[in-house]
């Protein structure tokens, strides 16, 4: 019983992880229509820039919030210079640019900070598991730091202007821009706040699965098989999606199939959401009377 | 009185397809004109144009200056409000959040006040303030429509077709508010409409389109009084 | 011109229109001995990189016949090479069956593999394709390590075969029977692919990929001709892998990762979506470009793959087949001109 409690919380901990990215992934996807491949690779270099803050001796949550500014602007930086003028192009293209950029980031991480596995510090040392050897001070200060994360952006898409804007921008286009929108600046700011979100998860997972160039690569597919399973239209459904994949993930890997083949699950999970019920299970039904 | 709107020599076209082949056209500041004609005959392409959303030719000035190749979100906040065929509602929101999208640019205190006034013209939308857009009756979504556009405080209003789709009831009920608008707000109208025989009892100005060209203009009083035109251009 | 636009056969009817018969298996023939040059006037470790080139040459084109032809967005071609890769090595160390009966098998693999895969593919549109090819390409290196296959697959240590002795006591080195063998397998199915490609069946892939819609008002029977094109290039990506088994002579799962997918894809666009020839540079920039890019820098070849793509998809989406097309047909086109010029004058 002991067990199933702490895979239960352990796979709530990483579940945080997995909804953070499948919001970041949703975001741009109810913005754009795609879907960003290189949303892993964008957040362990945002993870790497933080690694060096921290190694330079800046306090870690100085740090913390100068990499998410960072990669804010790196977000928007890449909207606007390689995704606007590609607007019109097909398909293939932005798969295209996205890989690209995938190959391009991860092998930046290498480049610039080496190969070698570091390891990443948490500000949530408890020294030993607490509640009750239930659960470890990083899991519960991570699971806190991605609730909050979540709070805010939903409190930001919710209650203010331009979160407003922002939605109905990544809706109806044409209709934001007759009120006055710009339209294009809403989908920028899309991808600086999705970045700002990869952001905090690649620095809330490293110190758990150690930081290396392709740290982020099976996290991105659970994100993706959360965002499916949620909804990938709808940021509250992926965000719970997120969660559902990482209990799933913990007790599959620990009761069915063994640590061996989670990516597998995953690849399952995708598979299976797709064809039984593409819309995920709480994807959005847009009751329209014309 | 003055024009507040001018266009010399508009044209427009989708692709290869040209739409509009070189029109004159003039809203007066305050006034109302009415573009009439057939299904097919560019009035929706003439709002578009001056939204800045084809492709344009020819020059459209608005308050003196040119507007035409700017992108229509510039257009927008230079005090131009178009309530698109199709309405543009966004459907997903609430009332509620189309009336803040309506008001998004703005900045002054009024804002409050213009919400109470298009509740007094539009008493229904308060009643479903907290509704989904998508679930309002087409007359509502019209009258959504045009608060969202008037929210804006617009110098000028583009309307096109706004008795698309809805029964005679309710269109005479939204004619009766836009009089009342005109009178009380001073904003200036251009509306597209198939309705000729309403658009008529409203405007100060018409012009016929037909295949992208204006055959017909002048003031909608003797538009309306001609029977010959009537009939052979406007049907009844 | 975008990147999934190609159109791929004009400048071989043009050719053809030149001279007025059909110079078409002269040239074949041409081409061929050409291509196997190589093995007397290279040797060692160039002749493997050229071996290697055309193999990949030939994994893109499985690649390029589902999604540069027919618009079905593959980012996990890796995993049928891998299949492929994998009979031949389990067929050859562990039961010791010549090197060339691993082929057909590893083509029945993974074209029943291919076909499997392209029902549930049909039902997702060309974004959820590439997202599900991209899961199964990454979970791969975990599939083969699985502790329940590792009798068959070896397991993290992966299976080591040999190269083959060149037939009939033949005067060759392993090597250069390795290239000759490999050149003539990819001749026989490039010439095979280019026939279908240019017949009803590939005007109706393209047609599927332009306008779907059309298409199956036209009648085309879309389900059918989509799993069958996506069987068709698995399996000539199988026998690619396969091929990569016998010359490289080891497997390992972590030779299969998700880089893979993405070193044949970026081979197709760079090379030329939809375009034969592009797909013979795509195998040679994939084997010799990584080379220039590390002696450019040590660590980044990736950084600079990233930003060829990228830039090729910006500049140059037709790849270098399209480049080359467009300097090329004008040529051809005035060549032909002056031809019926100089009839007329007569």
């Amino acid at each position: 019983m002991d067990g199933l409690a702490h895979q239960l919380i352990a796979g709530i901990a990483t579940g945080g992880i997995y909804a953070s990215v499948a919001l970041a992934l949703v975001v741009i996807y109810q913005a754009t229509h795609h879907l960003n491949f290189a949303q892993g690779a964008m957040a362990t270099f945002s993870t790497y820039i933080a690694y060096t803050l921290i190694q330079a001796g800046v306090p870690y949550w100085v740090s913390f919030f100068a990499t998410i500014a960072v990669s804010f602007i790196i977000g928007v930086l890449i909207e606007r210079i390689l995704l606007r003028p590609m607007h019109h192009a097909p398909v293939l293209t932005h798969v295209g640019i996205f890989i690209g950029l995938l190959l391009a980031i991860s092998d930046l991480c290498g480049w610039l900070f080496d190969y070698t596995v570091k390891s990443f510090p948490t500000p949530f040392d408890s020294g030993g598991p607490m509640l009750g050897g239930l659960i470890s001070g990083h899991e519960l200060g991570s699971t806190a730091v991605t609730l909050a994360v979540l709070l805010l952006v939903y409190l930001f898409f919710r209650h203010t202007s331009l979160g407003l804007a922002m939605r109905a921008a990544a809706y109806n286009p044409v209709s934001s821009r007759l009120v006055g929108i710009r339209v294009g600046w809403m989908l920028a700011l899309g991808w600086g706040l999705a970045a700002a979100i990869g952001a905090v998860a690649g620095m809330m997972v490293a110190p758990v699965v150690f930081l290396e160039p392709n740290m982020m690569l099976g996290i991105l597919l659970y994100a993706f098989a959360g965002a499916l399973l949620g909804g990938i239209d709808n940021p509250g459904g992926a965000v719970l999606g997120g969660f559902a994949v990482g209990v799933i993930e913990n007790l599959g890997g620990a009761y069915l199939v063994g640590t061996e083949l989670k990516l597998t699950l995953a690849l399952v999970i995708i598979i299976g959401v797709l064809l039984v019920k593409p819309n995920g299970l709480f994807g959005r039904v847009v009751v329209s009377r014309v | 009185m003055a024009a507040l709107l001018e266009a010399k020599g508009l044209t427009a076209g989708y692709g290869q397809t040209a739409v509009l082949h070189g029109l004159d056209f003039v809203v007066d500041e305050g006034g109302v004109t009415t573009l009439l004609g057939a299904n097919g005959a560019g009035k929706t392409t003439t709002l578009r144009a001056i939204c800045g959303m084809v492709r344009t030719g020819g020059e459209i000035r608005f308050g003196g200056e040119r507007i035409d190749g700017k992108a229509t979100e510039d257009i927008v906040r230079r005090g131009i409000a178009h309530v698109p065929d199709g309405r543009g509602t966004f459907m997903e929101m609430t009332v509620e959040e189309n009336f803040r999208l309506g008001a998004y640019i703005r900045r002054d205190p009024e804002v409050a006040a213009d919400y109470e006034r298009m509740f007094d013209y539009f008493p229904r939308l308060k009643q479903r303030y907290r509704q989904q857009a998508g679930t309002l009756s087409g007359g509502e979504q019209q009258m959504l429509a045009i608060a969202r556009a008037l929210l804006l405080r617009p110098r000028l209003l583009l309307l096109d077709e706004p008795s698309f789709g809805l029964a005679p009831l309710v269109v005479q009920e939204i004619f009766d508010i836009m009089q009342r608008i005109r009178e009380e707000q001073g904003v200036s109208i251009l509306l597209v409409e198939q309705n000729a025989n309403l658009a008529l009892e409203l405007a100060d100005r018409a012009y016929l389109l037909e295949t992208g060209r204006i055959v017909i203009a002048g003031p909608a009083a003797e538009i309306r009084q001609d029977e010959a035109v009537r009939r052979s251009y406007l049907g009844y | 011109m975008s990147a999934s636009k190609g159109v791929p056969v004009t400048e071989t009817a043009a050719a053809e229109r030149v001279a007025g018969w059909s110079w078409t298996p002269f040239l074949i023939l041409v081409l061929v001995l050409l291509a196997l040059a190589p093995a007397f006037l290279v040797e060692g470790y160039r002749l493997f990189q050229l071996t290697l080139a055309v193999i990949y040459a030939l994994a893109i084109l499985g690649l390029n016949i589902v999604t540069g032809y027919n618009g079905q967005i593959s980012l996990g071609h890796g995993a049928f090479y891998a299949v492929g890769a994998y009979t031949a090595a389990i067929m050859m160390a562990h039961f010791e069956l010549p090197y060339w009966t691993t082929l057909p098998v590893a083509a029945v693999v993974c074209a029943a593999l291919g076909y499997g895969i392209g029902f549930p593919a049909l039902r997702l549109g060309s974004l959820y394709l590439a997202l599900t090819t991209f899961s199964l390409a990454v979970a791969v290196p975990q599939i083969l390590k699985y502790k329940a296959f590792e009798d068959w697959t070896g397991g993290v240590q992966g299976l080591f075969i040999f190269k083959p002795d060149p037939p009939f006591a033949l005067p060759l080195t392993n090597d250069q029977w390795m290239y000759i063998f490999t050149v003539l397998v990819a001749a026989a199915l490039f010439i095979l692919s280019w026939n279908l490609l240019r017949s009803r069946i590939g005007r109706a892939m393209l047609a599927i990929r332009d306008q779907p819609v059309a298409a199956e008002a036209m009648g085309m029977n879309l389900a059918q001709l989509k799993t069958r094109t996506f069987a068709v290039s698995a399996m000539i990506t199988g026998i690619a892998g396969a091929l990569s088994a016998i010359a490289v002579e080891f497997v390992s799962p972590d030779s299969f990762a998700v880089t893979l997918s993405i070193t044949l894809f970026v081979g197709m666009v760079v090379g030329g979506v939809a375009s034969i020839l592009g797909t013979v540079f795509g195998g040679l920039f994939v084997v010799f470009v990584p080379n220039l890019a590390e002696n450019i820098s040590k660590a980044a070849p990736g950084v600079i793959y990233g930003i060829i793509l990228i830039a090729f998809l910006f500049l140059l989406p037709t790849g270098f087949a399209g480049f080359l097309r467009r300097l090329v047909l004008p040529l051809l086109r005035r060549r032909r001109s002056t031809q019926a010029m100089s009839i007329k004058g007569r």
